[in-house]
């Protein structure tokens, strides 16, 4: 009885609120989700065109999913990586830089500009880590912060050093040289390399916490950092690491973005994929294999949403709605269904205990 | 006002914390609740205090039953309750913390709740200041202030839950000469214990409960042995003190003292011998914690010098101190010892010598296991810190003390704990000593602290007050020592 709650009330919670949102949106609960569908997977599965929009919604995918597996050791060290955003943002700047600067073969400039994303998203997530430290910067603001400063640096390289030949414009810059492209499946933008690196992140991210000492460490000092100091766990060191594994990986979203998605820099380069990624690892309840279901659907509806306008009249921000009414509505009906099971258990224990 | 408990059961998954409690509490009677930790005493009073609501039973006040869904409802039907820990807001004063959980929103009127709580205080013999930060209030004063505000909410039923925990002798008394005041006012008081002589001291009737349930109940005055056989089934005898050749100087601090607060006045000086075991008294705050942090490297003194084992140690980190085999037991076990959230297992993995990246879980499991099993560990390799009871948190935490110990610094190492569980606690500590490991432990427990120390340090406002060689002292002259009288001399010394 509890067991089948604890599934079927959560999702009742889901599709009431969903319902209800599309209705207020003023169209019919299905012919939404039915563009979605149709818009990032193509329906039928096998339509013109569906390769080009599965390859959008994967290379969509692929930095939420990077940002997740960031985001779920950040959150067992305990800390609230508002960050995210900078770093993935950082990582495209970087990897824009060796694109645009350094022409080597192709293997190799791919390869520096993966690395790139890396390290600048590492180090503008120690930068986080060392207010957080050092100077006793809370690290949701020094997170936040540090999104507004890559974020106008972006502004400024597009529309400063980095403009487009001819006239300067804020919509992004100049297309990269295409070797510096993340290697696609012919037409269609799909890189096998990134969807392999994000798989590959959220195994080893998995591995961590599940055979690592240095992941049971983490652990313990996003738990109690009191108990860990005195066990002789440095504590700070162990902080630090967390925000340079996240901000790495985060970085390689923004390369991504910036030479997969979108192959040049435009002033939105993270789509906000960091921020999504939050809500992603509270939903999979920072579990990584529920990260590539549940990041998957986030981008079907994110790629998805845009023709709602075309075909419905309806605002494609909608989309965004969806995603974070989603979010809600199952935590709080996971967390009610929780309640509900250990009210009955209780009671059920109770009455066998008398009886 | 008569309170009656009619078949309370209360489970928390598999536990059964309580299970089928029937206690009936007349007006204006002291009764005593006893049993020890993990007897279901401090569930039972949460329940009846509106923190817990019971799966099943009754609460009947004055010979009605009624529903208790939160604590509010609780205090509105007359129940009030005072926590082990006062449920005190440090950063607030203490009018604000006494007005902070009265009724209504919107109307706070200061003037007349300041005219009250003095009153009040003046009534009781308190001396409690409007206006001072409850921070600077000892624990007693805490519970003065909070005694008081229940009074003003209107209890007429108190509960007090382990009220003398880290408190000084002299508010313990105070403490009962006010309930007994209270009692004669009509209050019914329950005070829960698992302190037999405390019990036998105050109270007019005991309930004695044991593995959630009543199992006696007596009209006091009875034997103590009569109680410790309801509790335990049997009588604990005090074991003697052994003699234990002292070894090399272990620990030694030279003319130690901090830059400012606890210990800027007079330079500390001490020298502790490989398996010596010191006793550090006093009243909570007045420095204890300070000086064990120093001792244990997690602070630098300002000036004077430390040596471990020969080897100066003055300014080296925490974990250098734990390379030297110098290990600190804070006093709160979940909050500076275990993890929550992290299993048994996970706890030995943390605490354990094998360094390697990979952590073999198997062997890890199969090794808690064995643990568990030798520590007598209530609970599983996979049960969590925080599913588990004070004495057996306790025992995780010394079965993750490294084999080899130099010194052991520990805060209240029995504090909370049944007698059974305490005396394991000082069998592992003694069997540590007889390895030569030297021991510092803090403690508010005189007896303690008379049995097992060779020395006693007492910590007075900031200071050693007094260094007492433990066999040639008692109970009273560490009593005044505490309470910052040297013996023989009338006045505090300042």
């Amino acid at each position: 009885m509890s067991r089948v709650n604890s599934v079927l009330l959560p999702a009742a919670v889901v599709v009431a609120s969903v319902v209800g949102l599309l209705l207020l949106a003023g169209t019919n609960p299905w012919d939404p989700l039915k563009i979605i569908v149709e818009g990032s997977i193509g329906w039928p599965p096998l339509e013109e065109g569906a390769a080009r929009k599965v390859g959008d919604t994967f290379m969509v995918w692929v930095p939420i999913a990077l940002a997740s597996a960031g985001l779920i050791v950040t959150f067992n060290a305990g800390m609230w990586n508002i960050g995210i955003e900078g770093q993935i943002i950082m990582g495209a700047i970087a990897s824009a830089w060796i694109a645009r600067e350094i022409s080597v073969s192709r293997p190799i400039l791919v390869f520096l500009v993966i690395l790139a994303g890396a390290v600048g998203g590492l180090l503008w997530g120690l930068l986080v880590g060392v207010l957080r430290t050092a100077g006793g910067v809370n690290e949701i603001f020094g997170g936040l912060g540090l999104d507004f400063v890559a974020l106008s640096l972006t502004t400024y390289l597009i529309i400063g050093p980095w403009a487009r030949s001819g006239v300067a414009s804020t919509s992004g810059t100049d297309p990269f040289p295409e070797d510096s492209y993340l290697p696609a499946l012919g037409a269609i933008k799909l890189s096998p390399l990134a969807v392999g690196i994000a798989l590959l992140a959220l195994v080893g991210v998995w591995l961590l916490f599940k055979g690592t000492l240095y992941g049971l460490k983490l652990k313990a000092v996003g738990r109690n950092r009191p108990s860990s100091f005195l066990l002789g766990i440095p504590t700070n060191r162990y902080l630090l690491g967390a925000f340079m594994i996240c901000g790495a990986l985060a970085g390689v979203a923004g390369t991504s973005q910036a030479l997969g998605f979108h192959q040049r820099l435009i002033p939105a380069i993270s789509g906000n994929y960091g921020f999504l990624a939050i809500l992603v690892v509270l939903l999979a309840r920072f579990r990584p294999f529920l990260v590539i279901p549940i990041s998957f659907f986030f981008a079907m509806i994110a790629v998805g949403s845009s023709s709602l306008q075309l075909r419905l009249d309806v605002n494609p921000s909608l989309g965004g709605v969806l995603q974070g009414v989603l979010v809600l509505s199952a935590m709080f009906g996971l967390g009610w269904a929780g309640y509900r099971a250990l009210k009955e258990m209780s009671a059920s224990e109770a009455k066998a205990g008398s009886g | 006002m008569s309170l009656e408990l009619r078949d309370i059961h209360k489970h928390f998954g598999p536990v059964r914390a309580n299970d089928g409690i029937s206690i009936t509490v007349e007006t204006g009677t002291l009764h005593g609740l006893l049993g020890e930790n993990g007897a279901g005493k401090s569930t039972l009073m949460k329940v009846l205090s509106g923190f817990h609501s019971a799966d099943s039973g009754e609460i009947i006040l004055d010979g009605k039953t009624i529903k208790l869904a939160s604590p509010v409802d609780a205090i509105a039907a007359g129940i009030g309750m005072l926590h082990q820990d006062p449920l005190v807001f440090l950063p607030f004063s203490v009018i604000d913390n006494f007005v902070l959980g009265s009724p209504g929103e919107r109307r706070l009127d200061r003037a007349a709740a300041t005219r009250e709580l003095n009153e009040l205080s003046e009534r009781y013999g308190f001396n409690l200041d409007p206006e001072t930060p409850a921070r600077l209030l000892t624990v007693g004063e805490r519970q003065q202030l909070e005694i008081l505000r229940l009074l003003w909410l209107g209890a007429r039923v108190l509960i007090l839950d382990e009220p003398t925990t880290g408190i000084s002798a002299d508010q313990r008394a105070k403490l009962f000469v006010t309930l007994k005041a209270l009692a004669k006012e009509g209050m019914s008081v329950i005070f829960v214990s698992h302190k037999l002589e405390e019990v036998a001291d105050l109270c007019e009737r005991v309930t004695v409960m044991t593995r959630g349930k009543v199992v006696g109940e007596a009209e006091l005055p009875v034997p103590p042995e009569q109680l410790v056989e309801m509790m335990f089934g049997q009588a604990i005898e005090i074991r003697d003190r052994d003699q234990v050749s002292l070894g090399s100087s272990h620990l030694a601090l030279d003319s130690i003292r901090t830059a400012t607060g606890l210990l800027s006045e007079e330079p500390i000086s001490l020298e502790v011998q490989a398996g010596e075991v010191i006793g550090i008294a006093g009243m909570e705050g007045s420095g204890q914690d300070t000086f064990l942090r120093i001792c244990c490297g997690m602070r630098a003194p300002k000036e004077g010098r430390v040596a471990v084992g020969g080897q100066d140690m003055t300014g080296k980190h925490y974990r250098d101190y734990l390379a030297a085999d110098v290990k600190y037991l804070p006093a709160g076990r979940l909050e500076e010892g275990l993890i929550e959230g992290l299993t048994i297992t996970e706890h030995f993995v943390l605490a354990g010598e094998d360094r390697s990246f990979f952590v073999d879980w198997g062997a890890a499991r199969k090794r808690a296991v064995e643990q568990v099993e030798h520590y007598t560990i209530k609970g599983t390799e996979a049960s969590t810190a925080e599913s588990l009871s004070g004495g057996n948190q306790q025992r995780v935490l010394l079965a993750m003390l490294p084999a080899e110990l130099t010194v052991l610094l520990m805060e209240h190492p029995t504090r909370g704990l049944d007698i059974e569980s305490a005396d394991w606690v000082w069998e592992q500590l003694l069997a540590r000593r007889e390895q030569g490991t030297s021991i510092l432990f803090a403690s508010a427990d005189l007896d303690e602290l008379l049995r097992y120390s060779d020395r006693i340090l007492v910590f007075f406002s900031g200071r050693v007050i007094g260094e007492l060689d433990a066999s040639a002292t008692n109970v009273d002259e560490i009593g005044l020592l505490i309470g910052g009288r040297r013996s023989g001399t009338e006045g505090v010394a300042s």
